[in-house]
């Protein structure tokens, strides 16, 4: 028992604080990934419900690949291809060392596109359940087009969306774990190093997903109480 | 024409790695598909004991559904490809260990029991979903309760759980992908092997085209068995 708990220690012979780094890049990417992905999402789908026939279509593109994609795959081709890309457009200008892409932006752009495809079809859903009326009230009271949104549709959309936004963040978060593929140093890479020097395979996955699921948990708790928040202006009818 | 094609496509490299892309379609519909079966089957009694009165059978299959839900995949996959070889000697002794070596049984055994936790809470709604009615009206008429199940309320669950079973499906053939790093050659694995050699970008576009047609080809048979499976429901 105290050999594991040696293992887990931090300091020079145990993993503990190896883990914890991990744990640390993990949650940074996920977290900054979020924001981003949303963003993209709404983006795209406004785009589907816009009058405009390309927007459309480059949104149902958009939507298809990026949801038909095999995360890992989205991710090698952000990585290997944005270093292709990147020395094609170097070398272009004269320009001739080789050129490595950051493998923590490779994991932010791939999961961001695929957060997107995945969120979009969330929001999607919650401007469908907007009564065109809300707009059409705002419009009347004569705010633009760009305040209505901001200050009557975004609120309600925000809490419609909520629940299908927070399996969102759960997917992602345990999406992080493939950037281990490609040299980021989160919680499963970091894991894996472990594993190859102790030879301690059983013990430290499941350490590992043991930590994924204490972050499960408390999103959890956090979307729980974020519902709760959002929707506290609504009158609680009796059933 | 082979001309325009050859500009876009590499033409030997196709020659060359064509055959084993295709082997790699076999590797990854056989994985998904054999898996997502077994994992149907256990979805059931997992299911059940969700739903079940007896409180330990309920704690034991949540705790289950929340571990597989919980964590990644890929954490799962090398916690049973890895992890078996450290308890060689006990699978050893109980005449496992044939299985426990390949990594395509691993890879079955991980993509069995995850997808059963996924299937199992789909299952558990469209189980909640049939009305308490059916259940009685069957035990009115006789039937024990296991055929009542079998015959009356898992066709009905069935049909309220198969939009999601084919959502369910898919995801699993994408996370699939994840096969390639425990040396097995899905598309994926050709993909990556491919790369390696040639150091041709393309390839990763053609496993891009590959999985979509295979995702799009799977979600249109699921939608052509849904609208037929369900055609008794539509007004005539």
């Amino acid at each position: 028992m105290t050999y594991y708990l040696d293992l887990l220690s931090f300091g020079p012979d145990g993993w503990g604080d190896e883990l914890a780094q991990g744990a640390l890049i993990t949650i940074a990417l996920a977290v900054l990934t979020l924001p981003f992905g949303l963003m993209l999402g709404l983006f795209v789908a406004l785009g589907q419900r816009s009058g405009s026939r390309i927007a459309r279509n480059v949104a149902v593109v958009f939507t298809t690949v990026f949801r038909g994609l095999p995360e890992l795959l989205t991710l090698f081709i952000v990585y290997y291809g944005g270093q292709l890309l990147l020395q094609k457009l170097a070398s272009a200008v004269g320009y001739t060392a080789q050129i490595q892409v950051n493998s923590f932006l490779a994991g932010f752009v791939a999961l961001g596109l695929v957060l997107a495809a995945f969120s979009s079809e969330v929001w999607v859903g919650a401007l469908n359940a907007i009564p065109n009326g809300q707009r059409e009230a705002a419009r009347a009271l004569g705010l633009s087009a760009r305040l209505s949104f901001r200050l009557v549709v975004l609120p309600q959309l925000v809490r419609v969306a909520l629940p299908g936004l927070g399996n969102n963040w759960l997917v992602l978060l345990k999406d992080t774990s493939l950037v281990s593929t490609i040299a980021l140093a989160d919680l499963m890479r970091q894991t894996n190093i472990a594993v190859g020097s102790t030879k301690e395979p059983l013990f430290f996955y499941f350490v590992a997903c043991l930590v994924y699921l204490f972050f499960s948990m408390l999103s959890g708790g956090a979307l729980g109480w974020l519902e709760a928040r959002t929707s506290r202006g609504q009158v609680r009818r009796p059933a | 024409m082979s001309d325009f094609l050859g500009g876009l496509i590499n033409l030997d490299l196709m020659a060359r790695y064509g055959p084993r892309f295709l082997d790699g379609v076999l590797v990854t519909l056989q994985l998904v598909g054999i898996s997502f079966i077994l994992g149907g089957l256990l979805a059931v009694p997992v299911a059940l004991a969700r739903l079940s009165k007896s409180s330990v059978l309920r704690t034991l299959a949540y705790s289950y559904v929340y571990f597989f839900r919980g964590t990644p995949l890929l954490a799962q996959v090398f916690l049973v490809y890895y992890g078996a070889g450290q308890l060689r000697d006990a699978f050893e002794a109980v005449g496992l260990w044939t299985f426990f070596r390949d990594a395509w049984f691993c890879a079955l055994l991980t993509f069995t029991l995850n997808t059963a936790a996924y299937q199992a809470e789909i299952l558990r709604g469209g189980i909640q979903a049939v009305p308490g009615g059916q259940n009685e009206a069957a035990f009115a008429l006789g039937l024990p309760r296991w055929l009542a199940f079998v015959k009356v309320v898992l066709p009905q669950a069935l049909v309220t759980a198969l939009r999601p079973l084919g959502n369910e499906l898919i995801l699993m053939i994408k996370a699939s992908a994840i096969v390639s790093l425990i040396t097995i050659y899905d598309v994926m694995g050709v993909t990556r092997l491919a790369f390696s050699r040639s150091f041709d970008f393309q390839v990763y576009l053609w496993a891009a085209a590959l999985y979509l047609i295979l995702v799009e080809g799977v979600r249109r048979l699921w939608a052509v068995a849904e609208r037929r499976l369900t055609r008794h429901l539509k007004p005539a």
